[in-house]
């Protein structure tokens, strides 16, 4: 009876009722103290970064790019019928024609076809380099950070090795060491064995940060071996920054190729189709006739920046930091 | 601090050797005699490349070939190229010509990043920021070879407003042309760390307290905000300019600076041993001066950061 006390004193109704409410109990769940609620929105890391990630539009425009680029990449026949070797000097530097919309290189070449032809090599040697700095930066750094001492004295020692020497150069050098064999996979190692140091750096600071949380400590205790608390404790929780930088660096990969192959180091030209090459034999002919170079230069920069904005894209879903400036 | 330098410069040594080593490896395991390369097609007797061979130690194993270099290194003596040049002449002659390049490229980037980044951040979310940011992911995008080839093309050879190559002695205005392409190149990383730290620093307490003292905006946004702004932009530029002295052999290649890169890879593609690694001996310890400079900037700029 929540009136019984304003009627009890008639006369004094200055202050206006306190009212309680209170849900009848049939209409309250009853719920144990000790249960996990399992209806609500399950949240981690990367739950949150995806949610995050999906309501951006950069990140579907990153993902339209790089789709397109990757089934041109897989099936470059979907894309055009002409034969990208197919040289015939009488159309040299010649105007776009009907099957040919950006025209012809200076070795007779149909630009369009060298354009679809030449995304594979992009992508994989991008794929492949970023493979080797993801695997060799995340074992060096862990290891290095996570037993620490000497160990970490040698492993950051050695990084630095590699890492004060300009990667493009180490690369040029690489591949004249290797210049019988240059395929994509020797030049993706050219390019990743000088620049996994990065990686190997964030990871071991992260590792750093990471063993000694609580949980880490608690692996111990329960028994857990110093390797397996790394591997199952440790480095799950620090991978999130290995994640980002091995994103934005396949952009950066993308970029070494087609440099290294600009140079005259890279994939040999009669072999390979690579954008860098197109780039570079379109170079002597700046003057009289660009859109030879523009076109492959505009093919590289498009897949490039799709790879940027999806790198960006994960380092701000997955660094609250970053958020906050958006 | 003076602990902390010294065993930092400690640190360099045993880099060092791994970097030496590890060039002079490769660049010996190189296929081809670079001897032979020297005198194209007319081949000199087997006497005459064994002398040539000898003077250029190619005739010792591995090991004492790099012992032998890396002592003269300590007597100063960086060895001489193939084609008779002493290496230290290489590197009198082109390190300025790179130092020159890299500075201005720097002063470029630098103008860029802060006067863009300050106005980006104090009008965060508005349309010029949005623009800003777009062209910025679109300059992060594009090869400097092709800025490069554009800017030739256009800049260069179209409007003529600048030579498209560098003439002999490297003047400035030659290599205004260049610097602005390294500089553009550059510019984009910069700019978003500025525009950052500037958003960081409007929301900051100090800020805050300046205005409600009763300071004008223009007192308050470049002495207390951009001031405090700056030490990203300026540690990032610290490094570009690392990186700009060593890296720059694509773009004075197409801008035929005759610079360190340059130089470095055609000495690679010869096999020079002796004048690529003296080259990259040198890039390195660069390299890691301004890298212990960029470490010591942090602590003088941040107040907060000391090292023991």
């Amino acid at each position: 009876m929540p009136d019984s006390q304003n009627q009890s004193q008639p006369g004094r109704s200055v202050r206006p009722p306190i009212e309680h409410f209170v849900a009848p109990v049939d209409e309250t769940p009853v719920v144990p103290v000790d249960a996990v609620r399992i209806k609500e929105k399950k949240s981690n890391l990367w739950l949150d970064a995806w949610r995050d990630m999906r309501r951006r539009p950069m990140f579907w425009i990153s993902v339209v790019i790089i789709l397109v680029v990757a089934l041109v990449a897989l099936f470059p026949g979907m894309f055009t019928q002409v034969d990208p070797r197919a040289s015939s000097l009488a159309n040299s530097n010649g105007a776009p024609t009907a099957g040919h919309p950006l025209g012809f290189t200076k070795q007779g070449y149909d630009v369009y076809a060298r354009i679809i032809y030449g995304a594979s090599t992009s992508v994989s040697v991008g794929l492949i380099v970023i493979t080797i700095t993801f695997v060799v930066g995340t074992v060096m750094g862990a290891l290095a950070g996570f037993f620490g001492g000497a160990l970490d004295t040698v492993l950051s020692r050695i990084g630095d090795i590699f890492f004060s020497i300009p990667y493009i150069l180490a690369a040029v050098v690489v591949m004249s060491v290797m210049q019988e064999y240059r395929n994509p996979l020797v030049i993706a190692f050219a390019i990743g064995g000088f620049s996994w140091p990065i990686t190997a750096r964030i990871v071991r600071s992260e590792i750093l940060r990471v063993k000694n949380a609580d949980f880490v400590m608690a692996a111990e205790s329960l028994g857990l071996s110093r390797f397996a608390t790394l591997v199952r404790h440790v480095l799950p929780n620090a991978l999130a920054p290995a994640i980002v930088v091995t994103t934005l660096s396949l952009s950066s990969a993308i970029v070494a190729e087609a440099t290294l192959s600009f140079l005259g180091v890279g994939l040999p030209p009669g072999q390979f189709i690579s954008w860098g090459n197109d780039i570079s034999a379109a170079q002597l002919s700046l003057r009289t006739d660009p859109m030879p170079l523009i076109y492959p230069s505009l093919a590289l920069t498009v897949t490039v920046l799709g790879f940027i904005l999806l790198g960006e894209v994960v380092r701000d879903a997955l660094d609250p930091k970053a958020r906050a400036r958006r | 601090m003076l602990r902390y330098i010294l065993f930092r410069l400690l640190q360099v040594i045993p880099v060092l050797l791994g970097t030496t080593f590890l060039i002079y490896f490769m660049v010996f395991a190189m296929p081809g005699d670079p001897i032979a390369a020297m005198f194209g097609d007319k081949q000199p007797s087997e006497a005459v490349l064994e002398r040539v061979r000898a003077q250029y130690h190619l005739d010792q194993p591995f090991i004492v070939q790099y012992l032998l270099y890396l002592k003269g290194i300590f007597v100063g003596d960086f060895g001489v190229s193939f084609s008779g040049e002493p290496v230290s002449q290489i590197l009198a002659r082109t390190f300025p010509v790179t130092i020159k390049l890299a500075a201005m490229a720097i002063a470029i980037e630098l103008v860029l990043a802060v006067v863009i980044g300050l106005f980006s951040g104090l009008r965060k979310g508005k349309l010029f920021d949005n623009v800003n940011l777009i062209i910025g992911l679109l300059f992060m995008s594009i090869p400097i070879f092709v800025i490069a080839f554009i800017a030739q093309f256009g800049l260069g050879l179209k409007l003529g407003w600048f030579k498209p190559t560098v003439s002999s002695g490297a003047p400035v205005q030659d290599l205004l042309l260049p610097a602005i392409v390294l500089g553009v190149s550059l510019y984009a990383t910069s700019m978003r760390l500025t525009r950052a730290s500037v958003i960081d620093t409007l929301n900051q307490d100090f800020v805050r307290t300046a205005y409600a003292k009763g300071l004008s905006r223009r007192r308050v946004i470049p002495v207390h905000v951009l001031r405090n702004s700056l030490i990203p932009t300026i540690t990032n530029t610290a490094t570009d300019f690392g990186v700009l002295m060593v890296g720059a052999t694509v773009t004075e290649g197409i801008f035929n600076v005759p610079g360190v890169g340059n130089v470095l890879f055609q000495a690679i593609l010869k096999g020079e041993n002796a004048t690529v690694v003296s080259f990259v001996t040198v890039m390195v310890l660069i390299y890691l001066g301004v890298n212990l400079v960029v470490d010591l900037l942090y602590a003088v700029l941040d107040p907060r950061i000391r090292y023991a």
